[in-house]
């Protein structure tokens, strides 16, 4: 057992965490960045962040993820990390000439009271930044909520500093991505081709951390969203914010400051969740929903209907990011299953609230807890009080379903130890039927696996 | 072999690495990019601060303590005092392997344990939660032994986790609670967490329990983190030969095992960056020589085991070593033989650690393969030019903050296992006895050495070079692989190994040969890109109605 020493029984702590579910801020503010195109993120910090966070993106896409460091040491602990970063600015227009250099901070830099509105604008004020390029931050203390923060305030950042108001409105919409995979992010936008709208989706990490091989490193991959998109965000008729705790503070930064409207929406993965996602694209922009999609759609409910009988009743743990599980959620309930356990160690009232009421109404026996202590220990502990049938979470939870042995999916952040995720989208309704794929598969290979030998059956 | 590689001027890389950067940034690196020569070494500036925003592999303080010497350990719970991400991604992610004896024994190695700091903790202070987390550990556990570690924050607010290890240690009486005060900004790279740590270990576990260990030929392996099974197949091989690994520091090993490690006679360094100053620490108070080895290569190894067969000036276990080097060598000999050919001849660049870069130079050699290029990402200068540059070494601010803990011999233990005239002798014999002779003097003439070298180096280095493959960490692997160049990862071994021993050096050997031979490399241009895209042609076959 690689995880003997969870107990069944369950202890309320206050101190320890033990296997968090969630990780910090940084990370998801670097992530953020690197769906800017030309952008390089820089970490405000001691460098171990800047390496802890590369490796792990890193492994988790096994694509190049490019970020620098302010590299701090005792001495700018001590007196502040200006010059540190004043210094790393000269050199990185120096030797990468990026267009942006996106800045987010770290506990470090805040403890110490670094104030990176201040620094970046002396570093304008002191002609550092090139004619043409730009230096953006977000404040990501590590003590505060979680990488889903980190990435929320990046992106909060990035719409606040790019985004103008010209005046004149462009027949176009906002899509705020919440965190997604690039393959997400891709689909997305097919999506909303085959609706017929012009988006300005941001972040996009497509084309930059699924990028092709070709025999050349691109220090700058050709995607991510441009400056120049960024900017006219300000001039679109609207926004759809996907995530409450990722993407809606963007929009609601981009109603302040360019007066645009906003609507706020789970990320569609799940049928139900990608339903209310077709419906607000033909309802905010007065399209049709071309008959592609309504096929997409009926393909996503024949296989629902055609093998619900290995979906019913199944029970189901699962970890995650507060806009990933929500949604996934309400599809596993979709799908005749039932959510057991639910833990995230992401805070969120909006998200608590939305997720109780789900529950509430379609599964009130669930156990579920989000923010501090409510941690993959936990999750085990209640695995052991009430089996389950399949795990749905990171790379992590391999641990716990080789110790319970049951089928596992990987959904979330990291994967460390499988690909697809770059590749292969879990929103809308082809990512859906993806994801129902798996699980059908986990749990069919499950019963294949266990059947006696007269109860092995070659149709199923 | 190297008579056949075309080696570029390296006076002239050195100035087209350095050319791009601003001049005050031009001027430090250069120091830090030396032209090679084994017979005068050059001085290589190491150990100093990174330049900011320049794109450096480099990792911190905590990562050295934490993440490289303690977390091995399997019955030490590691509680990480401070926000949630230190903790977080450090576990698992080094990939040290561990071996309970039982099903009953302790591991904590697949836990992550963190306080989780939260703004409060760090306007208030988080002492009163670390001790919370603490108790709640001891309660839940019942460990041997709990480990603080502090990162970033914790030393910026006055946090005192020695205080509160303290007072809990005395509050449980059977737990043996200590910290380490690694926030991530101490030092200059990891290097400092590993010294923190060989103080802390040395302060908190060593010498703990008395008991005579048992066996003829006792040694501590140093620095050894069993990172793919390594120190496994060391284990073997010293099982096979008679020799008794009384601790392990610290792969594969076990709190108990530690507390008694001075009960050995000799401590055997593999890296010598991270675990040095244990070696010295325990010859000062105990009495017990340190001598530099590599397990890694098969030659290394027989060599080392002849080293450590001298040492002890057994004529039976010499035989025993020599009866398993004999064993175990035509294994190694028919794979080698069967890959040579085409391995041979190609040429590898090494950035990484503060030893791999040197130890798995003989691995490529034993491929027939030339390293052109090499450096450390966090060592110092002695593990470059030897230990003798030690007393020429500066100490500047950044290590000055690093506790150098004065040692005395133990008034009661200290026990020279060699006098003073038998360690001369066996030094006499090429026994890098307390001592290292560095990287540089193996290298070739005229190979470059570049230490913390940067992102935008390393894509120079490859666009001038053309290595056959190039080995360094999980940061780089993608990057280089898109330049259409095969990147050995020699801090993972891309989730292979082991490397170390015979057995080791047999799938490196395998693993090498795949990747500088796979076919996939020859795949990455589409056939349209070569054959002019577009511009039409004839089919190769048509098949006409008679």
């Amino acid at each position: 057992m690689l995880l003997r020493h969870t107990s069944k029984e369950v202890k309320v702590r206050e101190g320890l965490t033990i296997n968090p579910a969630k990780t910090c801020q940084p990370i998801g503010a670097m992530y953020a960045a690197l769906g800017i195109h030309g952008c390089l993120p820089h970490s405000h910090g001691s460098q171990g962040c800047c390496s802890y966070h590369r490796s792990t993106l890193t492994r988790h896409y096994k694509e190049p993820v490019m970020a620098a460091t302010s590299s701090f040491t005792e001495g700018a602990s001590v007196f502040g990390g200006q010059a540190n970063l004043l210094a790393a600015i000269d050199t990185i227009f120096a030797v990468y000439d990026p267009d942006i250099i996106a800045v987010h901070s770290t506990c470090l830099s805040e403890t110490i009271g670094d104030d990176l509105q201040q620094i970046t604008k002396k570093a304008s004020d002191d002609g550092k930044i090139p004619e043409g390029k730009y230096v953006i931050y977000a404040s990501t203390p590590s003590f505060v909520g979680s990488h889903v923060t980190g990435y929320s305030n990046m992106v909060a950042g990035i719409a606040t500093q790019f985004a103008e108001s010209t005046g004149v409105k462009k027949n176009q919409f906002n899509i705020i991505a919440g965190w997604m995979e690039p393959s997400d992010m891709r689909e997305i936008k097919r999506l909303a081709k085959v609706m017929g709208i012009n988006i300005v989706l941001f972040p996009d990490t497509s084309d930059v951390l699924d990028a092709p091989q070709t025999g050349k490193h691109v220090f700058y991959p050709k995607g991510g969203t441009t400056v120049d998109e960024l900017k006219s965000s300000g001039d679109s008729l609207a926004s759809l914010a996907l995530g409450s705790i990722s993407a809606e503070p963007a929009a609601i930064s981009l109603e302040k400051k360019c007066k645009v409207p906003f609507e706020t929406l789970d990320i569609p993965i799940g049928l139900t969740a990608t339903d209310r996602f077709i419906m607000a694209i033909s309802k905010v922009a007065g399209v049709t929903v071309p008959d592609e999609i309504t096929a997409d759609r009926g393909r996503l409910v024949d296989v629902m209907c055609d093998m619900e009988q290995y979906l019913h009743g199944k029970r189901v743990a699962l970890f995650g990011d507060p806009d990933q599980i929500l949604p996934l959620t309400e599809f596993l309930l979709d799908l005749s299953m039932k959510p057991l356990h639910i833990v995230s160690g992401t805070p969120g009232q909006k998200f608590e609230k939305q997720m109780r009421q789900l529950l509430d109404e379609r599964s009130p026996e669930t156990n579920f807890k989000s923010g501090l202590q409510a941690d993959m220990f936990l999750l085990h502990q209640w695995m052991k009080n009430e089996p389950v049938d399949l795990l749905i979470g990171n790379t992590y939870g391999k641990y716990m379903a080789r110790d319970e042995d049951i089928p596992f999916i990987r959904f979330g952040f990291p994967i460390l130890d499988r690909i697809g995720h770059s590749y292969f989208p879990n929103v809308g309704y082809g990512g859906s039927l993806r994801l129902l794929e798996k699980i059908l598969n986990v749990i069919m290979d499950r019963q294949d696996r266990d059947a006696l030998e007269e109860k092995f059956e070659l149709v199923m | 072999m190297e008579a056949n590689i075309i080696i570029p001027d390296p006076a002239q890389v050195r100035e087209e690495l350095i050319q791009k950067y601003p001049a005050k940034v031009a001027k430090k690196r250069a120091k830090s990019i030396v032209i090679n020569d084994p017979e005068i070494i050059p001085e290589v500036q190491a150990n100093v601060r990174t330049v900011p925003g320049i794109i450096t592999q480099r990792g911190c303080s905590y990562a050295g303590c934490k993440g490289v010497v303690l977390g091995p350990t399997r019955d030490i719970v590691n509680i990480v005092h401070g926000p949630i991400g230190c903790s977080f991604y450090a576990w698992l992610t080094r990939r040290n392997q561990t071996k309970p004896e039982t099903l009953m024994d302790a591991n904590y190695i697949p836990y992550c344990f963190s306080t989780d700091m939260q703004e409060e903790n760090i306007v208030f202070g988080g002492e009163k939660k670390l001790k919370i987390a603490i108790q709640e550990a001891y309660d839940l556990f019942h460990p041997k032994s709990i480990a603080i570690f502090s990162t970033c924050p914790v030393g910026l607010i006055g946090d005192d986790v020695h205080a509160a290890s303290r007072e809990m240690k005395e509050k449980f009486g059977d737990c043996n609670v200590f910290g380490f005060s690694c926030e991530g900004y101490r030092g200059v790279s990891q290097s400092a967490g590993h010294h923190i740590a060989n103080n802390g270990v040395f302060k908190h576990m060593v010498g703990r329990d008395n008991t005579p260990s048992e066996g003829k030929f006792k040694l501590n392996l140093l620095g050894e983190y069993n990172i793919g099974g390594d120190a496994f197949e060391i284990e073997r091989i010293f099982e096979k030969v008679g020799i008794t690994l009384v601790a392990s520091f610290s792969g594969n090993s076990t709190v108990a095992a530690i507390e008694n490690s001075h009960t050995a006679d000799l401590n055997v360094i593999l890296c010598h960056r991270s675990i040095n100053y244990m070696g010295d620490m325990m010859e000062t108070k105990y009495g017990i020589p340190w001598m530099k080895v590599n397990f890694v290569g098969a030659e290394s190894t027989a060599k080392s085991l002849r080293k450590i067969g001298e040492y002890f000036g057994d004529e039976e276990l010499k035989a025993r070593i020599e009866a398993v080097i004999a064993e175990e060598a035509p294994k190694v000999k028919a794979v080698i033989e069967e890959i040579l050919p085409r391995t041979k001849g190609k040429t590898a660049m090494l950035f990484v650690g503060g030893s791999r870069a040197h130890h798995y130079q003989d691995l490529f050699a034993e491929l027939g393969m030339t390293t052109v290029a090499a450096g450390y990402e966090f060592a110092h200068r002695d593990d470059y030019e030897g230990r003798d540059v030690l007393p020429k070494i500066k100490v500047d601010a950044d290590s000055k903050n690093i506790e150098e803990l004065k040692i005395v011999a133990d008034p009661e233990l200290y026990n020279p296992r060699k006098t003073e005239a038998e360690l001369e002798a066996l030094k006499e014999k090429g026994l890098e006895i307390n001592g290292y002779e560095g990287m540089m003097k193996q290298m070739t003439k005229k190979s470059l050495i570049v230490d913390d070298l940067s992102h935008y180096e390393s894509e120079k280095l490859i666009e001038i070079y053309k290595p056959d493959i190039f080995c360094a960490g999980i940061k780089e692997k993608y990057v280089v692989q898109k330049m259409g160049i095969p990147l050995k990862q020699l801090h993972s071994y891309d989730y292979g190994g082991p490397y170390t021993g015979f057995e080791g050096a047999v799938n490196f050997y395998k693993d090498i040969d795949r990747m500088v031979n796979n076919p996939v490399w020859k795949l990455i241009k589409a056939p349209w890109e070569t054959a002019g895209n577009g511009k039409g042609g004839e089919l190769a076959a048509s098949y006409v109605t008679q």
